[in-house]
């Protein structure tokens, strides 16, 4: 319960004059200053951005443009390739995909979005991987490409079932978007880029949007009505219910795409018999995976009681056993089931949805099912 | 009835020889929305400073200690149905538990109403 005393060293959004003017609680994460909350509070903020429309400030996400010597964004498409196990050459202009930077071992550096802007690939990357991930793309595909980091934009993403209707207000194309599209887009009259996704299990945008308009987009999308700030606490709550991996907790460099569960976003093309299989780090290993099955997965986890069960807390195969089969790797209360979830690795032989595995908390053994996600249904518009 | 404050962000009313335990409403809002509170059970013997309760809110763990010794009477069955109540209304409805003060000298090191005022503030 110490005070928050603010860090100099940390970077600021371009919308920390808001979030300051908002009453947003503020937190340092990822080397930059932001709200964990405001004052309605993570449970409504939460609930909020399910029954409405929430905004959420995603500036500290690295935003890359990536462009090919030649000119052709299929040639950056294939140069991008050799480093991720997705097929990039087959994403149409105007569309993004789910993608991971992955490592000589098959673990996954970061995760990533991918978007085909039509005359070059636009990335969305983890913020504590940022400067990471651009050493990367600049000492492997600098033959090939152009990396230009766009520092001077804001992100924005506005989530939840109002997202819709009220982006149309300012962006009359929004509601034609289906999930997954991404492109330049005008946005309240400023040129702006707008994908229809984002990190919550809801329908809703991704806005990235030049800094010095940020502050003023971001005050009229909030002054629609349906819309209340939310801050980094809700975030993660939303992201957990909705099963997506939170990078550096769910997955890292010591876990495969395999492992990791996210086997559904290596395409066909990229898979043994594949046009382009292989090619990418790690793609023995991944690809053997692929085919036999890893030794780990990331499941989905629901605490039997009420008694939230964190990251860190170690899985046993029952209620004696003392040999540590697994880890939680996320886990808190889930505000729309209002009950604790949790993810986390178990052996592939106890992975199957429905089984029981225990964990020790506070001195005593705890059950937790295996439990399919999503917890909660996604809305998406596709 | 005397109420007395702990540095750690506790409560205790004092009646006669039995202390009523709860958070302050300061604790509640650094807390923030709780949703699983885990209680003593009734008669455990409680030495000061050990872990007597949990609260667990949207983002953390935190303990609560036993702000001195004694045998736990009664727990508050109505926080384990309804968490949230510590937020509703900490310094009221949402006490933890009540305990027979073993040792009055306990009392001695802790705090009145404006002594905890300055202690937040």
């Amino acid at each position: 319960m110490l005070a928050y005393e603010p860090e100099t060293s940390l970077k600021h959004t371009p919308l920390h004059a808001l979030h300051m003017a908002s009453g947003g609680k503020m937190v340092p994460f990822a080397g930059y200053d932001l709200p964990v909350q405001y004052a309605a509070g993570v449970l409504r903020e939460h609930l909020h951005t399910r029954e409405a429309a929430g905004l959420f400030d995603v500036s500290h996400m690295g935003q890359i443009a990536l462009r090919a010597k030649s000119g052709k964004v299929e040639d950056a498409a294939l140069a991008l390739e050799r480093l991720v196990p997705q097929d990039i050459l087959g994403v149409p202009a105007g569309r993004q995909r789910y993608a991971q930077f992955t490592n000589g071992a098959g673990g996954i550096l970061d995760d990533l979005m991918v978007a085909n802007f039509g005359s070059h690939l636009y990335l969305v990357v983890n913020a504590a991987c940022k400067t990471e991930d651009e050493a990367h793309l600049r000492a492997n595909l600098s033959d090939a490409c152009m990396i230009e980091p766009l520092a001077d934009r804001a992100l924005i993403a506005l989530q939840g079932p109002k997202a819709e209707s009220v982006l149309a207000k300012f962006c009359a194309d929004a509601p034609a978007m289906r999930f997954m599209d991404a492109g330049p887009r005008r946005v309240d009259g400023i040129d702006c880029f707008v994908s229809r996704s984002g990190y919550t299990g809801e329908d809703g945008f991704e806005i990235s949007v030049p800094a010095e308009h940020a502050e003023a987009l971001a005050k009229a999308l909030l002054g629609s009505g349906d819309v209340l700030p939310i801050g980094l606490g809700a975030r993660d709550s939303l992201r957990l219910e909705a099963g997506l991996c939170l990078h550096g907790h769910d997955i890292d460099a010591t876990t495969t795409p395999i492992e990791g569960a996210l086997e559904w976003s290596i395409q066909k093309s990229r898979r043994h018999g594949g046009a382009r299989a292989g090619g990418f780090p790690g793609a023995d290993r991944i690809l053997l995976q692929l085919e036999n099955g890893a030794p780990r997965r990331r499941v989905g986890l629901k605490p039997e009681g009420r008694a939230p069960v964190r990251e860190g807390a170690p899985l046993f195969a029952d209620a004696a056993s003392s040999e540590q089969i697994g880890a939680v790797t996320s886990g808190g209360f889930g505000p729309s089931i209002n009950a604790p979830v949790a993810m986390g690795y178990l052996p592939a032989s106890h992975a199957a949805s429905g089984g029981l595995v225990f964990t020790e908390l506070r001195g005593q053994r705890l059950p937790l099912r295996v439990s399919p996600m999503p917890f909660v249904p996604k809305p998406y518009k596709r | 009835m005397t109420t007395l404050f702990t540095p750690d962000h506790e409560w205790l009313r004092i009646e006669g020889d039995v202390a009523t335990i709860g958070v302050t409403d300061y604790a509640q809002s650094q807390l923030g929305d709780v949703v699983f509170v885990e209680l003593p059970k009734v008669g455990r013997s409680l030495k000061k400073s050990e872990v007597a309760a949990v609260v667990e809110s949207v983002k953390a763990a935190s303990d609560v200690y036993a702000p001195i010794s004694g045998e736990v009477l009664e727990v508050n069955d109505a926080l384990s149905a309804d968490p949230a109540l510590i937020n509703a209304d900490a310094a009221g409805k949402a006490w933890f538990f009540k305990i027979k003060i073993s040792d009055k000298s306990e009392l001695d090191g802790l705090m009145g109403e404006a002594g905890y005022k300055a202690h937040t503030a």
